[in-house]
Parts: structure tokens; sequence; C-alpha cells
């Protein structure tokens, strides 16, 4: 397996709040990344941080992003532009509004690849039509001249991922693509991008804070909170061991038909994600950790609870210490 | 039933075509040469009323020029100065302030600042200096409008393109690797196309009143041209007893702009519903 991207400590901070810290994962080949974590928890920030399209009050730091073996950090804008929508492109969370309502289908599709691709454009239609019917959109042809407002929501995530794929990218990242829509179209949505990743051997980087997404899609996982990765591993070892309280409490609320009754409370972390503000140390998650001690306010190490599975918390060392 | 609203637009959109209408084949139909003059013939009134003739359907002006004809001619260049002045104040106007509106800080902070001094400056001053300085042609009048009638252009391009540009498809945009460029091409400028619209037909009723309105003072077309506003000015001393000489190009003038806003108002709400989303 080769990675084809390697974030190394990444950090975004928008003036004093820092958003994302020293955050590192790798997205192999062929793979499906999930980076989960609640509203406001950074997963987003780090998708456009890869992207180098954060708003221009935002600052970003890291050690290096590596695209394809090549350090995109100190890629020039035109660069950046030459990168994405053609090597790594990205699906959104609102296939509703992410279509400009003032071009067809057919026009915003084989744009995307003739403007990174030197093709007539009968043939970019002819590549769209190939790629509308992959994604399951029935006669292709006639969606062609349609303007986003006459699509499904459905529809048009399908056509936001065929004209992700238009110039056939190394990786995907696709936020929350299935938030907004209903359970069947997600499931279907879902089985998609896993049949393009092994057919394409894309890497794909998907960002939810749905667990149930994560443990049927994700071959790896990173749990974000507070703008760190606090555990990360692959998704089995993850969910059958997870290591860091916050992971815990993340599975606990995960409601299981059979396993909760009627009437009985659903599970859930008190409190919300703490804003990080400059020389704030320790542990984020303390504040509502309800295994938090006094290590807590210390650095906090990482360690490795199992091949390739690590984890940001005090506490396997306190165990370690106790046993 | 069509509403009220509606006929209204439909009002406008007839007036204004039948204007544009008679203005680009008019002055053809009528027989009659806009600058002949014949001084035996002056000042004959309209068909309906006493001592008119078929032969000059609303009379001869002053010096016997036929008064269809020149009206007709005056629409002609009432439209041209109306389209044009736009044409030069929208394509002012709309990238400034799409320029603003896109990249924020200091660019709008600039943006802002030279907007504030044309709305500062009076237009009617501005144009009547220049033309007495420079001396009165239609180019002259066409270029000072177009330079002074851009606020309204850039004030809602600049308001329009910021409530666009964080929306989910610009984004989108941005993840496919357009350059900044393409963007304020492909994605803003269509999606605020209808507000501009809008804007377009109140700048051209505008444009064509102020024309008529410097031609008035003598400051706008030069004569012999038929210009609405000229043709009052032309006609004002004999109102008392050829009451029509300036009655007739009034209500053309009146018509036109009434026209003009109908359509700006129809074409307002029927974007207005939709406004980007």
């Amino acid at each position: 397996m080769t990675a084809i991207l390697d974030v190394q400590n990444l950090a975004v901070r928008f003036g004093p709040t820092l958003a994302v810290r020293d955050a590192s994962f790798i997205v192999q080949k062929g793979e499906t990344h999930c980076i989960v974590g609640e509203s406001g928890c950074g997963k987003s920030v780090t998708a456009l941080a890869i992207m180098n399209l954060l708003a221009r009050n935002a600052r970003r730091d890291a050690k290096s992003i590596t695209f394809a073996g090549r350090d995109i950090l100190a890629y020039s804008d035109r660069q950046m532009e030459d990168v994405r929508g053609n090597r790594m492109a990205m699906i959104f969370q609102e296939p509703m509004t992410s279509l400009n309502p003032s071009y067809t289908i057919g026009s915003q599709m084989t744009e995307v690849l003739r403007r990174h691709h030197n093709t007539t454009k009968d043939l970019a239609e002819q590549r769209a039509i190939g790629l509308m019917q992959r994604v399951g959109i029935t006669a292709p042809e006639m969606r062609l001249g349609q303007y986003p407002h006459q699509l499904s929501g459905g529809l048009r995530q399908r056509v936001m991922i065929a004209m992700a794929l238009m110039c056939d990218p190394e990786l995907l990242i696709a936020d929350e693509p299935t938030t907004a829509l209903d359970v069947t179209v997600q499931a279907q949505i879902l089985r998609l991008l896993a049949e393009l990743k092994q057919e394409l051997g894309l890497g794909i980087l998907l960002i939810t804070h749905d667990l149930g997404i994560v443990a049927r899609v994700a071959d790896h996982v990173s749990v974000m909170y507070a703008g760190e990765v606090i555990e990360t591993g692959r998704t089995a070892d993850l969910f059958a061991n997870p290591s860091h309280p916050y992971t815990r409490g993340l599975i606990d609320c995960v409601p299981v038909p059979g396993k909760i009754k009627p009437g009985e409370a659903l599970g859930s972390i008190p409190g919300t994600v703490p804003v990080m503000k400059d020389g704030f140390s320790g542990c984020a998650f303390r504040f509502r950790c309800p295994l938090a001690s006094e290590v807590c306010t210390q650095t906090v190490p990482r360690h490795e609870v199992g091949p390739d599975h690590l984890v940001q918390c005090h506490l396997p060392s306190r165990q370690g210490a106790g046993q | 039933m069509p509403r009220l609203k509606e006929i209204g637009f439909v009002i406008g959109l007839v007036i204004v075509g039948v204007v544009f209408v008679a203005a680009v084949i008019g002055p053809w139909l009528t027989g009659h040469d806009a600058f002949a003059q014949n001084l035996n013939a002056r000042l004959i009134p309209p068909f309906w009323m006493e001592g008119g003739s078929s032969q000059h359907w609303l009379g001869t002006d002053q010096i016997g020029r036929d008064y269809l004809t020149r009206l007709l001619y005056g629409a002609r260049i009432s439209l041209f100065i109306g389209i044009l002045t736009v044409i030069t104040s929208g394509i002012i106007g709309t990238t400034l302030g799409v320029l603003g509106g896109f990249y924020g800080g200091r660019i709008d902070d600039a943006v802002l600042f030279v907007i504030t001094c044309r709305l500062s400056i009076p237009v009617v001053l501005v144009a009547l200096a220049v033309v007495g300085l420079v001396g009165s042609s239609l180019t002259l009048v066409v270029t000072t409008l177009g330079l002074l009638l851009w606020d309204r252009f850039a004030v809602v391009a600049r308001a329009t393109t910021m409530q666009i540009r964080s929306l989910d498809y610009v984004n989108a945009a941005w993840c496919s690797g357009c350059s900044p460029l393409d963007i304020m091409r492909h994605e803003i400028l269509p999606n605020i196309s209808s507000h501009l619209m809008v804007v377009c037909t109140l700048e051209i009723a505008l444009a064509i009143l102020l024309e008529a309105s410097l031609s008035f003072l003598g400051l706008g077309v030069p004569p012999p041209l038929p210009s609405w506003g000229l043709m009052i000015a032309e006609g004002k001393d004999y109102m008392f007893f050829s009451a029509w000489v300036i009655m007739i190009p009034g209500i053309a003038l009146f018509t036109l702009v009434l026209g003009m806003n109908m359509v700006g108002d129809g074409l307002r709400r029927a974007f207005g519903t939709q406004v980007i989303k």
C-alpha cells in the first residue's frame, strides 16, 4: 500500500483560536479514511486546509502535507489550481446548493474536464455520460441538458460525484456527503463510493459525524476532538478496542435497537467542544471526561495500543503504572 | 386571470417594444425627412386639430419639419443614449462591485470609497460643466453619463456578490480548481445578472431623462438632431399658442420612461422570488 495523502502535524488557526492542532493522518491508495467528530471539532477545516482553500484570516502550519509523493505545502496558488478538481476532488454536504443554478449539468461537468485537460466538447460529454451511467444516473443524455433545480437531492449528489471523477482524481475528499440525504439514498451513495474506491483505486477522505457510516465504509478512522486527532486506527480495531474515553463515549451515544429500552435515556456526552485558544495545554477533553484526573492538565502523550492504533490520552500510562 | 403586477410588466414591455420598433424603422416610414425645413408649412397642428392635415400627422415644428418623423428620430436618439450609457456604466459599475464584493478587505474599502465619492458628485452639474467646457455632442453626452451613472450597478453588484461568494457552489468551484477570475466570470456574474438586468432598465430610464434635461438646457444633443428634450426646448417659445409642440415630445418622454420603469419593476418581482438560492 502506498500513501496518497500524508498529513503531518497540521495546525490551523483563526487569529488566537486554534481550529486544528497537530493533526496527523495518512490516506492510503484504494482506502477510505474517515475523520469523525462532533460539530466544530475541525473536520471540515482540515479538509479545506489540505485543499489550501481556507478563509483569508486563517493560518495553516504543517510539517508536511504530502500528496502523491509531493509536498503540496509549498505549492503556489497556480500549482494548487492545477491539483484541485484534477488530481484531488471534493464533494460537499449540500447537494442542493453545490451546483451552479445558472448552468446545465452538462456544461458544469464538461467544464471541469476542459479546464484541466485539453479535450473537445464532444469527448468531454462522452466522458460525462459514461460517468453518469457509472454513478447510476438514468438517461444521462437527457440530464446533460437539465438544470440543477430539475434534479432531486440524491441525483444531484450523484452528479457531484460524477463531476468529481471527471478528471480521474487520485484522492476524493467527501465532506459529509450523505448528511443531507435520506437513509435509502445515503446507503446507495455510500455503496457507490465503496465501489468506486475499489474500481479506480481512489483514496477517499470521508468526513462525517456518523459512526454508523464509519463502521460501514471506513478502512481507517481518525477521531477528532477540539482540533486534535485523539485516536486513530483501523476501523475494526478501533471499534473493538476504543481506547480514548471520548471514542468510547461516541460509540455509546449510538442507540442500538434491543440494547436500549424504550423510555430509557440515550447515551450522550455532557458539555460541548471547547474553543481552543493560545496557551492551552493538556487534554482538551478533560472537562467532559468521566475519567479525568490531575495528570490530564499536562501534555498528553501518544500511545500505541495496538498495531497501527494510536491514542492520545494519559489513561494507558496510568493503567500501565497501576498494573 | 393574470395578476395586476404582471399586467404592469406586460404594458411596460409593450410600450418599450413599440418605441423600440418605431425608433428603428419609423423614420423611414413617414415619408418625410427629419431635417427638411419648409418655412411655408410652419407650425401646422396635428391632424385631429383644426387646420391639421393628413400630410403631417403630428403637424410641423416652428421651421416646418415633420413632427412625427422628428419624434421617431428622437426616440432613436433617446434609446441610443440610454443603451450606450448603460453599457458603459454597467461595465464600470459591475467590475468595481464584483471586485469589491468578491475580494473584500482593502479592495472593498477602496471600491466603497470610490462609490461614496461618486455619490457625492451631482450628475447634472458635472455633465453641465463638461459639456460647457468641451462643447455638446452625442458622444460626449454618452461618455459623460456612462462615466457617472455606474453607482447603482456597483452597489447592487457588490451586495449580491457578497451574498453569492460564500455559497456552496462557489466553494465547489474553488475545489474544482477554478482561478479567482473563473469564479467571478462563471459563478458570480451569471448569478447576479438578473439583479443587474433590473438596474439596467432603471438606469436606461434615468439616462434618457438626463439626456432630455441636458438637451433642454441646450447642453445635450446639438441641433439639428431631434432629441425629445431639444424639441421641448425649441417649442417652449410657442407653448402658449401651439401647446402640442411641447406636449407631444413631453408625453413621449413620459411614456417611455414609465414603460422602462414598469419593465424594471416587473423584472424585479419576477426575479425576486428566486433571488440567489
